[in-house]
């Protein structure tokens, strides 16, 4: 069963750029996918384009059963539950702890404090962070800072983790680190889709891979077949 | 109880909003006071007004003096006269006679007794009268001068023109207020718009990560609402303090009444609450209006 659909997925801006052309792909549930490509080939336009930030011109996208393109704006958020989205700079509160910032998520939706602490040092043990819960942005590393922001997109349980370069700040060692930490997350049976420009990593993981150029998928290689190309 | 929670946390959110973007915020707050003040003094004012007015016109009394040496016939013929005037009280035409005001006026003092005393018809000074009511106090004015024309009727007085004097000023008062209150709400508004907008500004990401993880429009616009509520509310606290105090104090002061006997204050009690509760649903209504308008102008969700 797919859990994306998405079908003849056409997007234009409104300044007339044609970032994605006919696209269709399909995820399952529980896989781990990379989208990779030149800059400016459309991929965060498509990830965007999942959590409903962008709205698809023409096509269809189908999101655990939820027809993205349709959904009216103040029905966003049944969607976006569903979602966990992680990004190259972490988009943390700076005066909020590490612990704060991941209870945030729980705390918007009204969920009792009780169940947000166990939800949260639950989380941040996943992610390695459970003697870090009482630091500041400030006080933590950069791959610090995106393990919280990681734990934040996970801790309501989303079926989906979407990461926009989650690498993109970090050095190679770091970099490796938060892939652990989202294999991990992955093994617990969330789908992971990751854009990433990092070649070392893409081949290290041995996911399947999706190659985007100008707007269309040039070669969707299954798991374990991307070796020695180059972009 | 999950809305509760969310209810909770929203209040909170907006409070502390408040507090964080101190300066603006009471910039906003004093600007609701201010114009709530006004509002108080002229919604006073006017509800003052209306009721004395109101007692003014079932009480005032044209007294028309006659000439001294009058006959019975003459007194008849003024009567007459009268009544065909257009803005009389028909059956409120009364005739006193100067014997009749001589004794009261012996009643009332020891000294105007042994002065009076002698007083027969021939020799009186008094002159007798009619006391004349009027149906509208607006025209009080030229129905005086009318009287006046008529043949044997001497003086004409109406409380000197005072009580009229002082109903077209207050009333003037309170038309010029309406303009102004009008013109600081909206200054207010704007200023109460421009404070949630600023809100909105510094917590861009907050708003963000909460569209993100999924909480509801709704959720994410409430604070904003709130906190507009909040800036009302604030802002209505010294105008309500003023109105209580402020009011009962003038009340005592001047005793229930201003001038004469029959321009009453209107009492303070329950008056002034109602008067409070007035000023919190108008600071709510515009801190409210203010920042829905921010929020929809600038919290595109
Ligand atoms: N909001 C927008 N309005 C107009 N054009 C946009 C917008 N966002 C992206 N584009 C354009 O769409 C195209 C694809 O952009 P996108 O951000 O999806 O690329 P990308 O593959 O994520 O690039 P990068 O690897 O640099 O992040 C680009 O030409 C970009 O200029
Ligand atoms: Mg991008």
């Amino acid at each position: 069963m797919d859990l994306i659909r998405i079908r003849n997925v056409r997007k234009t801006y409104k300044t007339g750029t044609t970032a994605i052309y006919d696209l269709n792909l399909n995820i399952s549930k529980g896989e781990f996918i990379f989208i990779i490509g030149s800059t400016g080939c459309g991929k965060s336009t498509l990830i965007k384009m999942l959590y409903r930030e962008e709205k698809p011109t023409n096509g269809k996208i189908l999101v655990g059963g939820l027809d993205v393109g349709k959904i009216r704006n103040r029905k966003v958020y049944k969607l976006r539950r569903k979602i966990g989205v992680v990004f190259q700079n972490y988009q943390l509160l700076p005066n909020s702890t590490a612990y704060e910032n991941v209870a945030f998520a729980l705390e918007v939706l009204g969920i009792p404090k009780d169940e947000i602490h166990s939800k949260v040092l639950k989380v941040l043990d996943l992610v390695g962070l459970k003697n870090k819960a009482k630091q500041y942005p400030n006080q933590l590393s950069g791959g610090e800072q995106q393990r919280v922001a990681i734990a934040r997109a996970i801790v309501n349980g989303p079926k989906i983790l979407i990461c926009d370069e989650p690498t993109g700040n970090l050095d190679p060692k770091t970099s490796l680190e938060i892939m652990e930490v989202l294999q991990a997350i992955n093994d617990l049976g969330t789908t992971v889709i990751m854009v990433t420009h990092d070649i070392s990593i893409v081949k290290k993981m041995k996911k399947r891979v999706v190659l985007l150029d100008s707007g269309r998928i040039v070669k969707d290689y299954k798991e374990g077949e991307y070796k020695n190309e180059s972009i | 109880m999950k809305a509760f929670r969310i209810f909770k946390r929203n209040l909170r959110d907006s409070l502390k909003s408040i507090f964080r973007n101190f300066s603006l915020s009471l910039a906003s707050i004093s600007c609701i006071t201010i114009t709530l003040i006004v509002v108080a003094v002229s919604i006073i004012l006017s509800l003052n007004v209306n009721n004395f007015t109101k007692i003014v016109e079932k009480d005032v009394t044209i007294v028309a003096f006659l000439d001294v040496d009058i006959n019975e016939d003459e007194i008849d013929e003024v009567y007459d006269q009268i009544i065909t005037l257009d803005n009389i009280e028909k059956k409120n035409v009364v005739f006193k006679d100067k014997m009749e005001i001589t004794k009261d006026m012996m009643a009332s003092s020891s000294e105007l007794r042994s002065v009076m005393e002698d007083y027969t018809r021939e020799n009186s000074p008094i002159q007798d009268t009619y006391q004349i009511k009027v149906t509208d106090i607006n025209l009080i004015h030229k129905t005086a001068e009318e009287l006046n024309n008529i043949e044997h009727i001497d003086v004409v007085k109406y409380g000197e023109g005072m009580v009229e004097q002082l109903v077209t000023v207050f009333d003037t008062i309170r038309k010029g207020t309406v303009g102004i209150v009008i013109a600081l709400i909206i200054v207010t508004a704007f200023l109460i718009a421009n404070t949630i907008k600023i809100t909105i500004m510094s917590r861009k990401r907050e708003i963000e990560i909460m569209r993100l993880v999924g909480a509801s429009n709704i959720n994410i616009k409430l604070p904003f609402i709130f906190e507009g509520l909040f800036l009302g509310i604030f802002g209505s606290i010294i105008p309500i303090i003023i109105t209580i105090y402020g009011y009962s104090a003038l009340y005592n002061h001047f005793d229930g009444k201003i001038f004469s006997d029959f321009i009453k204050l209107i009492a303070p009690t329950p008056f002034v609450y109602f008067i409070s509760i007035l000023l919190v649903a108008i600071g709510i209504i515009v801190g409210m209006f203010g920042s829905s308008r921010a929020v929809k102008k600038y919290l595109k969700i």
